[in-house]
């Protein structure tokens, strides 16, 4: 076969080579350097993955691969060699030209990047019928076949769908099909699957890695995962603060990275905290049913906290987990059952509670951008718990503050910031000191690391444990991070579609046997091993 | 207390790169967006500016008093008339100074009073989500189903004509408006984690308002601030026109239009004499203008949008 001679020659080809990338983001009226100087090198075929903790400019570099530079920024140095042709001399009407086409680019939250009036389908061969590269019947059948070789359901008609229609995963997917349908040289994965959670992951990583290496497509996949890119890469390029730490093949850079900051980029997956098992329940869900109007979401649940304990609570997105603590907290009354705290039923109506009772069950939320009220000072956010349940004023909160603010490694500087000037793991440093500042018996911790990079989690994670070795106190910690679970918890509650499937010590459920879901969500989390998903497809494969 | 070997690689918290942002006051964040606005923002404060202080220093200013007659009636303009007189024998610039007073103040008034009746019910809405929602809001919509002039009309028929009935009627009817936007712009923000957080740890519906709600919708209602006090200015004005506004012998744009406005046919024997009655109209479309050129800097400044460089 003459194609695949052809190939055979082109392998070696480079196919993307970027040089001296220098770029500029325009703020508070001034230009910022945000990429410094960063080189890099793709052959056709290759796939490259760029890793590094956010706002270390992995996704301005990898647009940058498209010679592309978002409003508010400007490329200052550097060529972007494209098949030979410096992308950045081209007038933006011929770049125009290789977008979609040439390199295709897939964005992170799938959900946002589809319009939400048009059919799946079209969306699909959009790029494709706009330059004309074939027919548009044969665009279609080709769409029908790359979700075919993508394992999307029913592929003959999924494209028929509009895009709230089908899952997160299979959205993910499509917009794979989307990517691929102009038979571009280069994709640029940004973060495709951190949006989803780790049971879908394992799929869409699967069936993008399949068609990649099937059209022998080179690409650069960007995420902050390194047990991800280990799947997916043949070689990783580490970036931090606009600049390359490090660059080596796959399987050199997990065994043996050069660079102290590599290795810290998986650290979290070190921490392991010692169980313990603890007899006195402070807080303890009865037989709670909830639904959200007609629609059942908890169907009995038994959930018991001991004190000074952690029950981490996992399962995947819709399975009752933060439905779970609304009915705890009282924002969705439970239709049966009941919540015990100390011993004695909690009303199940927010209104009908004591400040007391308030008090004592503390929330810490995902999205630390949106807990904190961007127009409040950090003065205002730690103290108005202490206003409002200690009825402290003047010097005596002030020191409160500034003692709350040393419990999470802050210091006084920070007291006249609003939440927009602080970093993702101080804000969540903040929602945890106003949690702190009432003293309570309880925090619910509503997947309070998952929005955050590997090392800031890990300072986040330590801080949660010496709080709790300092005042005691009880975390129901719900994740759907397997390595988040070990490092934290102390008993583990595995919930699936509105369900307990089991609930027990972390070395009872981390161990086998388990049952069935237990198992999957288990075998899901990616391994630093980048043979990993490839022996999990064999291994699931042969026992179907 | 954290034991430094633990961290990995000189890693602290309070050395994480928040967003690169340097702290300003205040006043030195005015004066950089000051520095900024664009000529027709510029146009419109100073235009403004200049009503603010003819408004204010209406007495000094004004060369005759407010309800003085002279013994000629459209006088021509002259030296101790300026801009002459009118149909009574009022001095037609002392009448313009005082109008500024007048009218810009009853409509200041009213646009207060209106944000606060139609703001207040439109956040309370938003929190509650309830039948008090539904109650309030229906009622917004039968109110605006009825035209507000024609209304505005009726109700001033009904109960005398008297400068503080037209504050009142003019308010209610214009806080629909007000209610319709607080209430669709603070239920985006009451659906916020940080709100949700309020309401757990305890606070009372007025603290909800006022600190986590009030502050993060604060731009688009200083736009519709703007744009409100124009519109009941035209309002008031064209009320006046017709007669049921501010009363005689006080001195307000849209009635000196209506009093004058037969001097527009002699516009061809004298022109000024025929400019007379436009001067006020005249004032009324400046204003509007000026404050429009605000608001639009206001509201795109505020919306965050950038400037593609």
């Amino acid at each position: 076969m003459s194609i695949d001679n052809t190939q055979e020659d082109s392998q070696q080809d480079i196919l993307l080579d970027m040089r001296n990338i220098r770029i500029e983001g325009f703020s508070d009226e001034q230009w910022h350097p945000i990429i410094k100087g960063v080189d890099l090198t793709l052959k056709r075929g290759q796939i490259m993955g760029l890793i590094g903790e956010s706002g270390a400019g992995k996704s301005t570099l990898g647009l940058a691969a498209m010679g592309f530079a978002r409003p508010g920024c400007r490329f200052t140095e550097g060529e972007v060699n494209f098949n030979g042709t410096d992308l950045l001399k081209l007038k933006e009407v011929e770049r125009r030209k290789y977008w979609g086409t040439k390199i295709a680019y897939v964005a992170q939250s799938a959900a946002a990047a589809f319009n939400p009036a048009q059919r799946l389908i079209d969306q699909t061969i959009e790029s494709a019928n706009r330059m004309q590269l074939r027919p548009e019947a044969q665009s279609r059948e080709d769409a029908v076949d790359l979700y075919k070789s993508l394992h999307l359901p029913d592929p003959g008609t999924i494209g028929e769908r509009y895009p709230h229609q089908v899952s997160g995963g299979q959205l993910q997917r499509v917009m794979t099909a989307m990517a691929m349908s102009a038979r571009p040289d280069l994709i640029i994965f940004d973060e495709p699957t951190t949006a989803l959670d780790v049971t879908t992951q394992v799929e869409v990583l699967a069936s993008m890695r399949e068609i990649v290496e099937q059209h022998n497509t080179a690409a650069i996949y960007i995420t902050h995962d390194l047990a991800v890119v280990a799947q997916m890469a043949d070689v990783i390029k580490v970036l931090r603060y606009g600049e390359e730490v490090e660059q080596a093949q796959t399987r050199t850079m997990l065994t043996e990275p050069k660079e102290a900051y590599t290795r810290s980029l998986w650290s979290v997956r070190s921490l392991e905290k010692p169980e313990e098992a603890g007899d006195d329940i402070v807080l303890s869900m009865q037989d709670i049913h909830a639904a959200y109007g007609a629609v059942p979401v908890l169907q009995g649940i038994n959930i018991n906290l001991p004190r000074g304990k952690t029950v981490a609570v996992v399962g995947e997105s819709g399975s009752g987990k933060s439905t779970a603590a609304r009915v705890i907290t009282g924002l969705l009354p439970q239709s049966q059952g009941e919540v015990k705290f100390n011993g004695e039923v909690l009303p199940s109506q927010l209104k009908d509670r004591t400040p007391e009772q308030l008090r004592q069950i503390q929330m810490i939320y995902q999205m630390a951008d949106t807990a904190m009220n961007p127009r409040q000072t950090v003065e205002k956010i730690i103290g108005r718990p202490l206003e409002l349940y200690h009825n402290l004023s003047g010097a005596k909160k002030a020191a409160r503050i500034d003692e709350l603010l040393n419990m999470i490694e802050l210091d006084e500087s920070f007291l006249d910031r609003l939440p927009g000037e602080l970093s993702g793991g101080q804000k969540q440093r903040i929602c945890i000191a106003r949690a702190l500042a009432a003293n309570p018996d309880v925090i619910i911790c509503d997947e309070v690391t998952s929005a955050l990079d590997q090392i800031v989690q890990e300072g986040i994670l330590k801080l949660l444990l010496r709080l709790q070795q300092e005042f005691g106190i009880s975390y129901l910690f719900i994740t759907h991070d397997i390595a988040t679970v070990k490092a934290i918890s102390d008993e583990i509650v595995v919930m699936y579609q509105g369900k307990v499937v089991e609930q027990g010590l972390k070395s009872e459920i981390l161990s086998p046997p388990h049952p069935e879901y237990t198992e999957l969500l288990l075998s899901s989390v990616p391994d630093m091993d980048p043979d990993w998903l490839t022996n999990l497809l064999d291994s699931r494969v042969s026992s179907d | 207390m954290s034991d430094p070997t633990q961290t990995p690689s000189g890693y602290a918290a309070a050395a994480e790169v928040g967003a690169v942002r340097k702290r300003r006051t205040w006043k030195e964040r005015w004066w950089l967006a000051l520095k900024k606005a664009p000529i027709s923002a510029w146009f419109g404060m100073i235009v403004m500016l200049g009503y603010v202080i003819v408004a204010l220093f209406a007495p000094l200013l004004a060369p005759h008093g407010e309800a003085e007659i002279f013994p000629t009636p459209y006088a021509v303009w002259d030296d101790t008339h300026i801009l002459g007189t009118d149909q009574i024998g009022r001095d037609v610039m002392s009448r313009m100074v005082y109008g500024a007073r007048n009218t810009m103040g009853i409509a200041l008034v009213t646009t207060l009073l209106s944000f606060f009746i139609g703001g207040g019910l439109g956040l309370i809405a938003a929190i509650n989500r309830s039948w008090l929602d539904q109650l309030l809001s229906r009622t917004t919509d039968v109110i605006m189903a009825i035209p507000s002039l024609i209304f505005a009309l009726m109700l001033l028929s009904i109960f005398k004509p008297s400068v503080i009935s037209l504050i009142f009627i003019i308010a209610v009817l214009d806080s629909t408006r007000v209610f319709r936007l607080t209430r669709s712009v603070a239920i985006n923000v009451v659906v916020m984690d940080y709100v949700e957080a309020a309401r757990l740890r305890g606070e009372k519906m007025s603290w909800i308002m006022r600190h986590e709600i009030l502050p993060n919708i604060m731009p688009p209602m200083v736009a519709e601030f703007g744009l409100r006090f124009s519109f009941v200015f035209l309002t008031i004005a064209a009320l006046s026109f017709l007669g049921v506004g501010i009363q005689p012998p006080t001195a307000d744009w849209g009635s000196m239009v209506r009093e004058n406005a037969s001097l527009i046919q002699f516009a061809q024997y004298d022109l000024k004499a025929g400019i007379t009655p436009l001067l006020p109209a005249a004032a009324i479309g400046l204003l509007t203008v000026a404050v429009n050129f605000v608001v639009d800097w206001f509201l795109h400044m505020t919306s965050g949008l950038r400037d593609e460089h």
